[in-house]
């Protein structure tokens, strides 16, 4: 249905959309890409007094890869991501898991930093920024705050983020070589919120054991979070068959989905593990 | 409040409410039909259009977010006469039925042929997955799009 009625605003600096929130507390929205908070208002589910448009705010759209990681501003599209050669080698598991955001139009449009203020466990960018512990920068009245993605996302549709603060950037810890990866998906079509996902890294030591083990899941978790349990099971051992069905086993365990119009609890469960055992596989079997 | 954007190369202007999707701005006050809006929320693909060269929906834009780009429809992928290589492409192969979901595929095929000229069958059905049509069952659709690649492949856009 048509959109509810707001008044829009363009400001052009960080500090003035922060101002703008703060002058109308609770009923401000930002917008940038607005490919989740356009349908949301279509629904009635949000009713924003005022939108506030990132749109006219500069050089909120760099990736910036150094020594500290991969910084994505937070207004970069999934195209933009996409279209980065440098994040093949920079962050491969960012760039695979960005491969399954939505539709192409919808890539056109959406942003890194909308998704993680939205923060749908079914969303691929949470997970993303749960698995990698990414930090992310907020900018609110009283100056810039830095704060790592477990403290961020609080349940379902539900982040740290104040009404009067906004996203400046996410950061992606440097990606070392040598790590082993994997995103994996299932979908009914290319392009819907997965039933089910994972992501998954590992590094390995020097008796080619893993470590460092992060674990994450999407679609399939009451909010964005790592698997501690599961990634545990695969820390210090040797990644063969037996490991990877004992570490998938911990993680369908482990998840917490609820039951919904396109699946139940017990199938994204059971389909965590299959995903993640085949991931194990997957990463194993990639050299760097 | 006021807008303005270039639309099929002719600058425009219209006084809309804020919340004014690009969809309704370029059907209900710019009276250009050709854009069809299906489900209003970003999961039918019908009214896709080309904002400074990117396939988008513009149900999920506001109008006051296209201030000042170039947004092209299906008038504008229509040459004066006869029709663009693609729309051709998309009649030989029996593209369309009702015909309601084909501007929005014929705008983004446009605008991925237009970017990726190479696109392959795996590419090109991919990115109509973001397209929904419930007549053909989309083989059509893909063979036409497929088609139409060597029209794409010339740089020379007269001969689109």
């Amino acid at each position: 249905m048509k959109l509810p009625n707001f008044e829009y605003l363009a400001p052009s600096s960080p500090a003035e959309v922060v101002a703008l929130l703060a002058a109308h507390p609770g009923e401000a929205k930002i917008i940038a890409g607005g490919q989740s908070l356009l349908p949301t208002m279509a629904f009635r589910l949000a009713q924003p007094a005022y939108l506030v448009d990132l749109r006219n705010v500069e050089g909120m759209n760099r990736i910036v890869i150094d020594d500290s990681g991969v910084r994505l501003g937070a207004r970069t599209r999934w195209r933009d991501i996409e279209d980065d050669a440098r994040l093949a080698t920079a962050h491969p598991l960012l760039k695979e898991a960005i491969t399954h955001v939505a539709h192409y139009q919808v890539r056109n449009r959406g942003t890194v930093g909308g998704s993680l203020a939205h923060a749908d466990p079914a969303a691929e960018m949470p997970c993303i920024a749960a698995t990698c512990e990414a930090e992310l920068t907020l900018l609110g009245p009283e100056g810039e705050r830095r704060m790592k993605a477990a403290d961020f996302f609080l349940g379902p549709l539900t982040t740290a983020l104040s009404d009067d603060e906004m996203i400046l950037e996410v950061r992606l810890p440097r990606w070392p070589a040598q790590r082993r990866w994997a995103f994996l998906e299932f979908a009914r079509r290319p392009g819907d919120f997965a039933l089910g996902g994972v992501a998954l890294y590992y590094d390995l030591d020097a008796e080619n054991r893993a470590c460092n083990t992060h674990i994450g899941v999407v679609g399939a978790c009451y909010y964005s979070k790592r698997l501690p349990i599961a990634e545990s099971a695969l820390d210090g051992k040797r990644v063969d068959a037996e490991t990877a069905r004992a570490v998938a086993r911990a993680a369908s365990e482990e998840a917490d989905p609820t039951s919904d119009f396109h699946a139940s609890a017990e199938y994204r469960k059971s389909l965590v593990g299959t995903l993640l055992e085949r991931a194990l596989v997957t990463a194993a079997q990639r050299t760097s | 409040m006021n807008i303005a954007f270039e639309l099929n190369g002719k600058p425009v202007e219209a006084e809309v409410p804020a919340r004014t999707t690009l969809a309704d701005c370029i059907r209900h006050h710019l009276m250009q039909t050709g854009t069809h809006v299906g489900c209003e929320h970003g999961v039918c693909g019908a009214c896709t259009v080309i904002v400074d060269g990117d396939a988008v929906r513009s149900c999920l834009m506001l109008a006051a977010q296209a201030s000042g780009a170039k947004v092209t429809t299906v008038e504008g992928l229509t040459p004066a006469e006869g029709l663009s290589a693609l729309q051709e492409s998309f009649r030989k192969h029996h593209a369309l039925q009702c015909g309601f979901c084909t501007p929005g595929f014929l705008t983004t095929a446009h605008a991925l042929l237009t970017q990726e000229p190479n696109a392959d069958k795996e590419r090109i059905r991919h990115v109509l997955s973001g397209n929904l049509c419930r007549c053909t069952g989309y083989i059509n659709i893909i063979e036409a799009v497929c088609d139409a690649r060597s029209a794409y492949a010339k740089s020379d856009p007269e001969s689109r």
